[in-house]
């Protein structure tokens, strides 16, 4: 990063105080993942028929859920779980997506015509749908769910790193690395998809959300994570029964806060957006 | 021209069926076993594993498989042991008049909203707008529908309870269409007509919220590009009225944008369809086909989710049409 991409960072900040704000939560959520369990007051799995059911108190900031256990000490605890699934899953993606769409791009021909075929078969499924037979086909995990988060997201990466290798096929500096005597394999590793990663970090973080969504979506349904394990979309899902009799805060507090990890990777994604090309901005 | 479309969706066609074929052989373990239920014998196993077919090679499944799918057999249900195609037939209207009623609620806010940001671009309002779109598509979509129920139902109380399309008080109408606003019109009864529209409404804004963001950004983005090209400004050089400008000369050449990102949005809305429907006790596919997981039952999983691709298939090959209908350039190429 050099000084003008810093000004430029430092102008769009400045610019658009929502990318700064957002900046901030991702930090914070991070740290919620990492140090979740550990910071947690109570034990997530720990249930007390006693106190099941009782409001946001002093004692249960959160309140408590139908079997007694501490929802702020759950949600917290599942940060790590709901990051892990979109992080391993977004990383599948962009490895296997981003190196796809450069080999598709560079070589075209019957390379691009295969791959653009994988894109397009699992684009012709209404994504979420295609989430829910894979785990239901594979079975019911968690790795699962990691699988298919990442199957249904391959497509994006691979159009993006096609588009952009593509256009940067035949460029002067790649001619030239090519003159010097580099390999095609070579050429395209070190010089040209370097440059394809901006526009692939964008394409991350505004997937990170949706990858998140996805999954608590999943195991809303049942699918892949089970309980007694805590995870926002099977907390909000436990809570669903009590709402509609007034318990509000067993789905509220980790609904809100899946609410705002996806919030926040979105608002993410359109700052980098800014940054990296201010004529994208929609 | 439609023919030609017709023939460019078919290679997606054939995709989702490999697709969903192989999904019925990746079962873990033993298909059959599956397919014949937690509490089947090893004979009754031994039959559905020749019924299936599974004793051949691939290929000649696959066959087996086409020929099953050409006569419009998708199984058994276990757990109802009702056929999975007539199942999910009478399901599907239920499904189909939540998803639209979603569309339309979606576009009748998220178009106008657009137009408002794109007329101003940079003030508040244009703030305002994006962030509440990305607002929008960050709720889950689960979530929303608890928190609208709570709100409008237990603590307000102007909305009916949240469980199916029609209070225990009412009879279905007769059938015609299968989707109650429209069957009791043709019915012409006004308070079933009332009372089904009460119980779509949270349901649907619930879906429409998911879907605007899209919606909204794309209709902002191409009305900034169409306005600053140059027939407008020569429009508005010749002194013709400002809405006459946006919405005769603008707006119908911004709409094709739009009218593209709406293949991603029913992608969005079918797949959110499932959640809502379970949240709101929707009796429509979605609801049918968690029922189905609940229960280990994956013939009804494995036809939802093929009719759910055909029909997106279908649908995005309706909006290739529609395209070509509203700009008749495209047709030339395409």
């Amino acid at each position: 990063m050099n000084a003008a991409t810093l000004r430029h960072v430092r102008y769009v900040a400045t610019q658009n105080p929502v990318t700064l704000a957002a900046f901030l939560m991702f930090t914070a959520l991070v740290l919620l993942a990492i140090a979740g369990p550990w910071i947690a007051p109570y034990d997530p799995l720990a249930s007390d028929t006693a106190n099941a059911l009782k409001p946001p108190s002093a004692r249960n900031w959160f309140g408590t859920d139908s079997l007694g256990r501490d929802i702020l000490s759950r949600i917290m605890v599942a940060a790590r779980l709901d990051f892990g699934i979109a992080v391993s899953a977004v990383a599948a993606s962009f490895a296997i997506g981003a190196t796809l769409g450069a080999l598709a791009g560079f070589f075209g021909g019957w390379a691009d015509r295969i791959i653009g075929r994988i894109a397009d078969t699992i684009m012709a499924f209404p994504l979420f749908v295609l989430a829910m037979g894979i785990v239901a086909a594979l079975g019911n995990t968690v790795a699962n769910i990691v699988l298919a988060t990442a199957i249904i997201n391959l497509p994006f990466y691979i159009r993006v790193s096609r588009a952009e290798v593509n256009v940067r096929r035949n460029a002067g500096y790649v001619e030239a690395a090519r003159l010097a005597g580099n390999s095609d394999l070579r050429v395209l590793a070190l010089h040209v998809f370097p440059n394809v990663l901006p526009p692939m970090m964008v394409q991350i973080s505004l997937n990170m959300g949706w990858a998140i969504l996805n999954a608590a979506g999943l195991s809303f349904i049942g699918l892949g994570v089970r309980p007694p394990q805590a995870e926002w979309g099977i907390m909000v899902a436990e809570g669903a029964t009590y709402i509609i009799s007034g318990e509000w805060w067993v789905a509220l507090f980790p609904g809100a806060v899946l609410m705002l990890a996806v919030f926040t990777f979105n608002l993410l994604g359109d700052g980098l957006r800014d940054v990296m090309d201010p004529r994208m901005r929609t | 021209m439609v023919l030609k479309r017709l023939a460019g969706a078919l290679p997606n066609v054939i995709g989702v069926v490999i697709v969903t074929f192989l999904l019925t052989r990746a079962l873990p373990g033993d298909p059959a076993a599956y397919f014949a239920g937690p509490s089947a014998s090893t004979e009754a196993i031994q039959q559905i594993r020749a019924s299936l077919g599974l004793d051949k090679p691939l290929a000649h499944q696959f066959a087996l498989y086409l020929r099953d799918l050409a006569k419009g057999d998708l199984g058994n249900s276990l757990s109802t042991g009702q056929p999975v195609l007539t199942e999910i037939r009478q399901r599907l209207p239920a499904s189909l008049e939540l998803t639209l009623c979603g569309l339309v609620l979606a576009l009748s806010v998220a178009v106008p909203l657009g137009i408002l940001a794109a007329t101003r671009p940079g003030s508040w309002i244009d703030h305002l707008c994006r962030l509440l779109a990305t607002a929008g598509v960050s709720l889950p979509t689960f979530f929303t529908g608890l928190l609208l129920a709570y709100v409008f139902y237990f603590l307000l109380g102007v909305a009916p309870s949240p469980l199916g399309r029609i209070d225990v008080a009412f009879s279905p109408p007769p059938t015609v269409t299968g989707l109650y606003l429209v069957d009791s019109l043709l019915a012409r009864d006004a308070a079933l007509f009332w009372a089904s529209g009460g119980q779509l409404v949270l349901p649907a804004v619930t879906l429409g919220l998911f879907v605007m963001a899209p919606l909204m950004r794309m209709t902002r983005a191409s009305m900034l590009g169409v306005l600053s090209s140059e027939f407008i400004r020569t429009a508005r050089a010749s002194g013709l009225p400002r809405t006459k400008v946006l919405y005769a000369y603008a707006f119908r050449n911004a709409l094709l944008p739009v009218v593209t990102t709406l293949g991603m949005v029913f992608s969005f809305l079918l797949g959110s369809n499932v959640l809502v429907e379970k949240v709101f006790a929707w009796p429509g596919i979605g609801s049918y086909v968690i029922e189905a997981l609940v229960a280990s039952d994956y013939a009804p999983v494995q036809g939802f989710v093929l009719t759910m691709a055909l029909l997106y298939v279908a649908l995005n090959l309706a909006i290739d049409v529609l395209y070509g209908f509203i700009d008749p350039r495209v047709g030339i190429e395409g």
